[in-house]
């Protein structure tokens, strides 16, 4: 079977800017990949001296979209509007709208495979998840904006899937790594500022995934196209952890103390819906920027077990995750410290 | 998308028949539309033949919905059946006549039905409440046609039983026309005995056909039928169907909701005795709406299914020349069994009561009792000579005889360990009555069950029992065990004491009691499980394997006759008589092992000069944490000791140690077994020690004349069906041995299952044998972890996790669905937590990196608990399933509760 070194594919990959756009775009090329980005702002991708082709756009722009799929082979589509808040109209503009113009201008463009990166929140519904398989995304039902807004998408993305255009949907679930400025930024700022808490003292059981899993699985499956295609595939480290630990973990390997404050979830869960209109009516008039503390996602997220069946996507890819969440939690040490989490994590 | 009428009810299978009438109730002429389901027209469009047909016959206030499981699964079957759930006239949706139909009249109504249907080929009758009665009124009218009956709850209303309490109330004038036809009181009472209740949509499916007064008339007439006494108009005919069925030569299946206040166990009793050949599966916790609390469909169709392949499986009552007539021995190597004969039966047989007999001159002791009943405290030990205990028990057998205890009676002791008990155990064995054996560590609500299930005909028992036989209304005629003053003996309700059988008696001791010894293979003892995997089930053994019992232990451990041991493991303790081993009972309470003192050990084992002890792990535990209080004469004494057995649940090796060292002379062993086969194997603290570090605990190799094999598992956790003897293999334990017991008393479906191996019995035990032929026990098959890598057992990771300092025990469990489960551990620590909690993460992070060096399982996580849920009899089987529900509840979110 071709790895990928062998013949180089001609790869588009948005919101390269993103820190899993970029994981998937380094490790492309890597695999000897030709990689163009496509990101709002301009940036420049090299690896091992190979230098990424950049092109500048946005996905509401039709004649950008047009350029950034001419010639390529295959599409790896992250870019998205990905927040707690905000307007719905501007999650459909770009969620939405944008994945239904570049799935359009990748069809015509002659673009053989098309991954769609979505999120296992497409088919949670607020209740606990705890092993079970993908489920179907449902705009109607999954809670909050980016959820419903990449729900839509997913299925138009699917729904597109035939032999000449395949096309696939990964969702990997809570991505975590050095760099990443969405979930260990946000929980190390805040247990330094000691305003992290524990929901249910942080029994929920949630599944997560290290950086290089989740990028090595999206490219596993521009390789397993044959099987995925059609389908939306959790991915996962596999190892569900109890919430509390999780954070704790992160946070110990950022040399913070963990959270030892407790909220009950339903106290969150209800907060969170009042924070965050008053957040996006805030927002609105240009009052705040930050994303608000807790929102009812959020606190869904953090207080309902959700982890999921891996045996699907383990077959459809036939992959597993290299890294597992303990050496993960090592190399985050690593890249907060400088050194080695081993004395931390596992003194004898 | 299939059409359905009610809430699993198929369309196709509602229809409607005119029926020429031949009750008296009607006028000459007469024709009534019934309304049945049937599945018939629909196998018949397929082009298939059924294999008979199933007539269901429901009772008051049901109609045929509540036959609709069995319709359902008798139509998707791979040989599929025919079932005809009839609406019963004036019922359901069937016409109403206008007229008072009687028993007589609806049991002609069948017959009627049955004719202008044109049932052909054989036919298994199926009938709940008092459409059991009818359906049992066509049988005995039919035989021709009759292949099987099938009973849930049900009375054929035999005499000398009243009706029961709340149908008497319903039955009053003032009570039944409001209660059943004006108000609907009637119907939601009955369907209100569902456990758990009724869904609204199969509530209201049942409500249907008798919305109006004027629909409910049978309701009302059906109650009003029932006959009180002999001067009402039915009672012919019921006393002529109750006698009738004696003589029903066909296969019986009596299916049981014991939590029913209207058809309790004593018409079970009743219907056994009625039926002797049937077999029964009583469902702990179900109702009166059997078919609604239980899955009947699947035992139903199994039971016709082994019916056809001529495999009868025996769970009833007991009846001579019975069971897997064609069960094949388990390997080829045995010579003395045949294909054709069950592998028990067939070595040498020497009656229980044997060495009793040829020791009734012996005047060395046969019994002592550090303890006993009724004593004063400090009044000193009791000791029978063999010659005396002979003659307490010849006469004993002679008084039980004189108040009408006789062969096959079950009789149920509720004695504390020590000469009373024994001397009973012996005269009901030389009695050929039934002895029951249930302990006061099932706790008092599974006492109450077992007592219940097994429906002794005698309670023997000390006051205490009595208090709860008052309390919980256990059956059967109460003998009192002590000397009971006349105001109590009223209050209880005790008809007997064991004094006054002794007394009573004139003439020769033994001579009127017993004439002939008991039939080998008769029904001998029924003993329970510990009830940590569910409700205790009953075990029955007939003499010949209580006979094997014996033979294994004395050829296992070289037990000669003469020799003395302590017996503080109950199943062993009976045992000592047999064996003609002086037995002592040391002095502690038998409701709790754990209060065996060092000093009490001694002074029993000092009492007879002791070379034997047998031992519970509670026990022993309580012996070396109290050893610094033994005296030097009492160290002595345990010096002389030259065998140590501990059966109940393994021990670990540190505790072996220690026990080692109070016992220095004396050769440990942790013998593996179960209620249902005890021992199974043996092993050494010696071998414990070579056998070192595994996958599991190190049980031994079997004891002799015992034969053991795996099933292999599926990825599902279910279990295979082909014996593998190969080392390695991890799978269900298999037992092969003379002393396996006979059968689960009154639970077919159970017993099905641990026969489904031919000529084994399944353990429920998951474990593997080694290359020296040792077996490994794993854990239980119900508490293996089906995880995505495959099927894991627990006990490899708990003995990990416990190596950790902090944990003290842990019980590893998997959470999530079947093929997708994640291992959690859930740990006692020291110091204890003092509420549930998850691991401080550092904790966490040590026991699971421990645990995946030695078994690569990924801990999802590690729970604390105070105290994890163990059984009361071995204090020492942690509920696993309990916990691993508890687990996955803690891990969803949300409040931790307790586990």
């Amino acid at each position: 079977m071709s790895t990928g070194t062998a013949q180089g594919r001609n790869i588009l990959v948005t919101g390269a800017s993103g820190m899993l756009g970029g994981a998937v775009a380094r490790l492309l090329m890597e695999q000897g990949h030709h990689v163009r980005t496509f990101q709002r702002r301009p940036a420049a991708f090299a690896q091992d001296g190979a230098q990424a082709e950049t092109v500048q756009g946005s996905l509401t722009d039709e004649l950008a979209v047009a350029r950034a799929v001419t010639g390529v082979d295959a599409v790896v589509h992250l870019a998205a509007k990905v927040s707690f808040t905000g307007e719905w109209s501007d999650f459909v503009a770009t969620n939405i709208e944008g994945t239904r113009a570049l799935l359009k201008a990748a069809r015509a463009a002659g673009v053989r495979d098309f991954v769609f990166v979505s999120s296992p929140s497409v088919a949670h519904f607020g209740t606990a998840i705890a092993g079970a398989g993908a489920g179907t995304a449902d705009p109607e039902r999954a809670h909050g904006n980016y959820a419903r807004s990449k729900a839509a998408a997913e299925l138009l993305a699917l729904a597109e899937d035939s032999p000449a255009f395949r096309v696939a949907a990964v969702r990997p679930h809570v991505v975590w790594g050095p760099g990443d400025t969405q979930l260990v930024e946000r929980v190390v700022a805040r247990a330094r500022a000691g305003r992290l808490p524990l929901l249910d003292h942080g029994t929920a059981l949630i599944d997560s995934t290290y950086i290089d899993n989740a990028a090595a699985a999206i490219a596993r499956t521009l390789e397993r196209m044959d099987h995925a295609h059609g389908q939306a595939l959790v991915v996962t480290n596999g190892q569900p952890r109890p919430v509390g630990e999780l954070l704790a973990g992160i946070c110990a390997a950022a040399g913070v103390r963990p959270p030892a404050w407790n909220v009950p979830g339903w106290l969150a869960r209800g907060a969170g819906s009042v924070i965050e209109r008053a957040w996006t009516a805030a927002g609105k008039r240009g009052l705040v920027r930050d994303e608000p503390p807790m929102t009812r996602f959020l606190a869904e997220q953090l207080s309902t077990a959700h982890w999921f069946d891996q045996r699907r996507t383990r077959e459809v890819l036939d992959w597993s995750p290299a890294v597992s969440i303990e050496e993960g939690l090592d190399r985050l040490a690593e890249h907060y410290l400088g050194r080695s989490a081993v004395a931390l994590n596992h003194h004898p | 998308m299939v059409t359905e009428l009610w809430p699993g009810v198929r369309a196709v299978w509602s229809r409607r028949v005119n029926v020429p009438s031949t009750a008296a109730a009607d006028p000459d002429g007469s024709t009534h539309t019934w309304h049945l389901l049937d599945n018939g027209p629909q196998l018949e469009e397929r082009g298939i033949t059924p294999a008979g047909t199933l007539l269901c016959v429901h009772g008051n206030p049901t109609w045929s919905y509540l036959w609709r499981s069995l319709l359902a699964a008798a139509t998707d079957a791979e040989q599929p059946w025919r079932v005809v759930a009839v609406d019963q006239l004036d019922m359901g949706f069937s016409a109403r006549t206008g007229t008072f139909r009687r028993l007589e009249d609806r049991i002609t109504d069948l017959g009627d039905l049955t004719r202008e249907l044109d049932l052909t080929g054989p036919v298994v009758t199926v009938g709940h409440d008092w459409g059991g009665l009818i359906s049992l009124g066509w049988a005995t009218r039919h035989r021709q046609q009759l292949a099987a009956v099938v009973l849930t709850n049900t009375a054929v209303h035999p005499a000398g039983y009243s009706v029961p309490a709340p149908l008497q109330l319903a039955l009053h004038p003032a009570v039944h026309s409001w209660g059943t036809t004006t108000s609907a009181a009637f119907l939601r009472v009955t369907h209100a005995l569902a456990h758990p209740p009724l869904a609204k949509d199969v509530r209201e499916a049942f409500m249907a056909p008798y919305r109006s007064a004027g629909r409910r008339s049978g309701v009302g007439n059906f109650v009003a039928d029932i006959p009180a006494d002999p001067a009402a108009p039915s009672w012919g005919t019921l006393t002529g169907v109750a006698d009738g069925i004696r003589s029903l030569d066909v296969p019986a299946l009596v299916l049981w909701g014991p939590k029913d206040p209207i058809f309790s166990d004593r018409y079970l009793r009743d219907l056994l005795q009625r039926l002797p050949q049937a077999d029964v599966h009583r469902f702990e916790g179900a109702g009166h709406l059997l078919p609604e609390d239980a899955d009947i469909a699947t035992p139903v169709f199994g039971w016709l299914d082994r019916l056809k392949t001529g495999v009868e499986l025996r769970s009833g009552e007991s009846a001579p020349g019975h069971a897997m007539a064609d069960a094949s021995t388990p390997e080829t190597g045995s010579t003395e069994a045949t294909s054709t004969a069950p592998v028990v039966g067939t070595g040498s047989f020497r009656p229980m009561l044997a060495e009793l007999a040829e020791r009734a001159g012996d005047t060395s002791p046969a019994v002592v009792d550090m303890a006993p009943l009724d004593a004063e405290p400090g009044t000193g030990p009791r000791t029978l000579s063999w010659a005396e205990l002979a003659a307490v028990v010849d006469r004993l057998a002679a008084g039980l005889s004189s108040i009408g205890v006789k062969a096959g009676d079950r009789v149920n002791l509720l004695v504390p360990p020590g000469i009373e008990l024994t001397s009973l155990i012996y005269a009901c064995l030389k009695l050929g009555a039934v002895i029951v054996v249930a302990d006061a560590g099932l706790g008092a609500t599974g006492l109450s069950r077992a007592i219940k299930g097994a429906g002794p005909k005698f309670i023997i028992g000390i006051e205490r029992a009595f208090v709860a036989a008052r309390l919980f209304q256990w059956p059967g005629v109460k003998i009192s065990a002590t000397a009971m003053s006349a105001p109590k003996r009223a209050l209880y309700g005790v008809s007997h004491t064991v004094e006054d059988l002794l007394q009573s008696i004139p003439g020769e001791p033994g001579t009127a009691a017993v004439t002939t010894d008991p039939d080998p293979d008769a029904d001998a003892a029924i003993l329970f499980t510990s009830g940590s995997t569910g409700p205790a089930k009953g075990v029955v053994y007939t003499h010949r394997q209580l006979a094997a019992m014996r033979d294994t232990l004395k050829d296992t451990y070289k037990l000669q006759a003469g020799t003395a041991l302590v017996a503080g493991f109950a199943p062993f303790a009976l045992l000592g008589p047999a064996l003609g081993a002086t037995s002592v009972t040391p002095d502690m309470d038998v409701t709790a092992p754990k209060t065996l003192t060092a000093a009490a050990l001694a002074e029993a084992a000092a009492a007879v000069q002791a070379t034997a002890v047998f031992a519970s792990p509670a026990a022993l535990n309580n012996v070396v944490a109290t050893a610094a209080e033994l005296s030097g004469p009492q160290r002595g004494a345990l010096g002389e000791v030259e065998l140590l057995l501990s059966a109940g649940a393994p021990i670990p090796e540190p505790l072996l140690a220690k026990v080692q060292r109070l016992v220095p002379n004396a050769s440990l062993h942790t013998p593996y077994g179960m209620t249902e086969a005890l021992p199974v194997t043996d092993i050494s603290l010696e071998e414990i020690r070579s056998a070192g570090k595994g996958n599991g605990v190190c049980v031994g190799t079997p004891v002799a004349g015992a034969k053991v094999a795996v099933t292999a598992l599926n990825p599902d956790g279910s279990s295979t069906d082909d014996p593998i003897t190969r080392p390695g293999v991890t799978g269900e334990i298999l037992v092969s041995a003379p002393h396996v017991k006979d059968r689960y008393d009154r639970l077919w479906i159970t017993e099905s299952r641990s026969r489904s191996v031919p000529g084994w019995h399944r353990t429920g035990d998951v474990g593997h044998l080694d290359e020296a032929g040792r077996l490994w026990v794993e854990g239980r098959l119900a508490h293996i972890l089906t995880t995505a890598h495959g099927v894991k057992t627990p006990v490899a990771a708990e003995q990990a996790a416990e190596s950790v300092p902090q944990v003290a025990r842990a019980a590893v469990v998997g959470v999530g669905p079947a093929g997708a489960q994640v291992p959690v551990a859930v740990v006692e620590t020291q110091p204890k937590a003092r509420k549930p909690a998850p691991a401080a993460w550092k904790l966490s992070a040590k026991v699971r990196e421990t645990v995946a060096a030695e078994t690569g399982l990924d801990l999802a996580s590690v729970l604390l608990v105070p105290e994890l849920p163990t059984d009361i009899r071995h204090n020492s089987k942690i509920d696993r399933a309990a916990l691993a529900q508890w687990a996955a509840k803690a891990l969803a979110g949300g409040r931790m509760g307790q586990p």
